[in-house]
């Protein structure tokens, strides 16, 4: 499978990366060598073979639904790029 | 010999018979850092004011007559991507170039109530996506062998910190062999743990099915203390595997007569720097000479191994680093909307190997491309795993190199698939879940060669006591870097 500069631009925004033409190329030769590489993957059977998304046999894990101390306001905020009277601020989501 | 030259173990004799004080030898590495940093660059942050508290601690503990852990008063840096409260955590990344997390990674927690002194944040690949921290998102550190190389990746300021004396241990994360490789290219010892063998809680994720915190240390002993301290069940974790921790350093013992060691064929192939295979090959005529019993095996999937790894990890990447959106926390550039605000974040905060891992991933991730990449690697996955389950029906170990080559020069490897390849001998434990050690076995053109002795899932007793038994047959792990003769 071939991808093609308008795959990338896609892939770009399903990944919010803003890229500029020239990117956008260098980075169509670069996709297209490594999923190249990966075709060796397809000369596989894989008929049959489940697939291991982990290693580990993964079951939930359950705490006792008990109130323990959280962060407070103030320290949760302390990393935000922007916040205004106790909330993360963000440019605005909808029109009008 | 200066103090930033010995060992954990020797240091905390020399503490407990107060032939040295912690405070003297946090001065000590901080005064070696002093004189080499501006050639090696190991660090993003040093955090001195705190070591040296650290260390009036443990003095204080001594002079009480109080017993003291293994790692206490002893200087170590950790790798910037776990998560220390109150000190900046930045993955080697401009979009986290000033965060500071509000909480400690759980190894940090265990280190802190080991009384172990703390060095600083090491540099890495930005969110340890690489394999020679040339993608540091602000400096290329550079390895102490030879500064015009690169220390391996994605740990190598933490790897470099221990070659340089700039700190006596360090904690590295492996997410496809960048605990490893660096030491490796470094010529210490470095391990990667059970994948769920020492908590991920705290640890900034990159691909949570394979990452894995571990130690990079100076010799073996050194190595199955720093594990001591930070392996064991932990319920902040889910991936954390709850079965008892055993003691480590009852594994340094000199005997490998009767273990079954296999090698298997794939890793000794076309791509492997003939020095290295050599120096391996002396090594496993060691193992025999000591009692060991050497055979070939087959993994017969190894070459699928490093494509799935290339599809998996990108994968899991997309989705972790979507949370990087100039919101809650880290870089924000200005947009003219939310969408703009975002891209624009995004695309000022993350370097070039992060973007192309992201867009590779969110690609194989992508409706219509899922089952033919994503999932047809995660089929793979399972048909390498059962590679490792045959072979271990017979044999104890496996030895392979753990990087093909030895340390490359910095800017030798700009192809990106050229820089993958460094990681074929390492991935696919990563892919397993398997613990595996990389410790010096010679020298090839003055450069350090990693061997790799890769375990069962929880058998880090068992590699810990094959490398041990290794070390104390030869001196590798007593020579320094020619920097550290400077």
């Amino acid at each position: 499978m071939k991808i093609t500069r308008q795959d990338v631009e896609n892939v770009a925004l399903l990944s919010r990366l803003e890229m500029t033409p020239a990117e956008l190329d260098s980075y169509a030769v670069q996709l297209n060598a490594i999923l190249e590489y990966a075709e060796v993957l397809n000369k596989l059977d894989t008929t049959g073979v489940e697939p291991t998304a982990h290693v580990l046999p993964l079951k939930n894990v359950m705490r006792p639904d008990a109130v323990k101390p959280s962060l407070s306001r103030e320290l949760a905020l302390a990393n935000a790029p922007e916040a205004e009277d106790g909330y993360f601020k963000v440019p605005k989501i909808m029109e009008g | 010999m200066e103090l930033f030259k010995y060992t954990v173990h020797a240091l905390h004799d020399m503490l407990i018979k107060k032939e040295v004080s912690a405070v003297e030898l946090a001065k000590a590495v901080f005064a070696r850092t002093d004189a080499v940093e501006p050639k090696i660059h190991s660090y993003i942050t040093e955090t001195r004011e705190q070591a040296l508290a650290q260390a009036a601690a443990v003095d204080a503990k001594i002079a009480r007559g109080e017993r003291i852990a293994s790692l206490a008063g002893i200087p170590g840096a950790l790798k910037d991507n776990i998560c220390t409260k109150g000190v900046k955590t930045t993955c080697a990344s401009k979009i986290l170039a000033n965060f500071v997390p509000p909480y400690d990674a759980t190894v940090v927690d265990k280190l802190a109530a080991q009384d172990a002194v703390i060095t600083g944040k090491a540099n890495c690949d930005e969110f340890a996506m690489g394999g020679s921290t040339e993608n540091s998102g602000f400096f290329v550190t550079r390895n102490p062998w030879d500064t015009d190389r690169v220390p391996g990746g994605s740990s190598g300021g933490s790897a470099s910190s221990v070659a340089a004396g700039q700190a006596i241990w360090a904690l590295g994360s492996d997410t496809g062999g960048s605990i490893r490789q660096p030491a490796a290219y470094c010529g210490l010892v470095g391990l990667k743990p059970t994948y769920g063998r020492v908590s991920r809680y705290g640890l900034v994720a990159y691909a949570s099915s394979l990452d894995q915190i571990g130690p990079i240390t100076r010799d073996v002993t050194d190595c199955a203390i720093v594990l001591n301290a930070i392996a064991g069940h932990d319920a902040k974790d889910s991936t954390s595997i709850n079965a008892p921790v055993p003691d480590y350093t009852q594994a340094l013992v000199n005997d490998v007569k009767g273990l079954k060691i296999g090698l298997p064929k794939e890793y000794f192939g076309a791509g492997i720097q003939p020095e290295v295979a050599d120096a391996i090959k002396q090594a496993v005529n060691r193992f025999s000479a000591m009692g060991a019993e050497v055979r070939e095996v087959s993994l017969p999937h190894t070459q699928y191994a490093l494509p799935a790894y290339y599809l998996i990890a990108p994968a899991e990447a997309s989705s972790n680093l979507a949370r990087y959106d100039g919101v809650g926390f880290g870089h924000r550039a200005a947009g003219s909307d939310i969408i703009d605000m975002y891209k624009k974040t995004r695309s000022e905060g993350f370097g070039d190997e992060v973007k192309r891992r992201i867009m590779l991933g969110t690609y194989a991730l992508s409706s219509g491309y899922y089952d033919a990449y994503y999932l047809k690697a995660l089929k793979v996955r399972t048909l390498v795993k059962q590679d490792f389950d045959q072979a271990f029906a017979e044999v104890d170990v496996l030895i392979t190199p753990t990087a093909p080559t030895t340390a490359f020069k910095i800017g030798e490897l700009s192809d990106p698939l050229a820089m993958y390849l460094q990681d074929i001998c390492t991935i696919p434990i990563n892919l397993a879940g398997l613990p595996g050690v990389s410790l010096p076995c010679g020298f090839a053109h003055g450069l350090p060669v990693g061997m790799q002795i890769i375990g069962k899932p929880l058998a880090e007793a068992t590699i810990i006591q094959a490398a041990y038994a290794f070390e104390q047959a030869n001196d590798y792990h007593t020579r320094f870097a020619p920097l550290g003769e400077v």
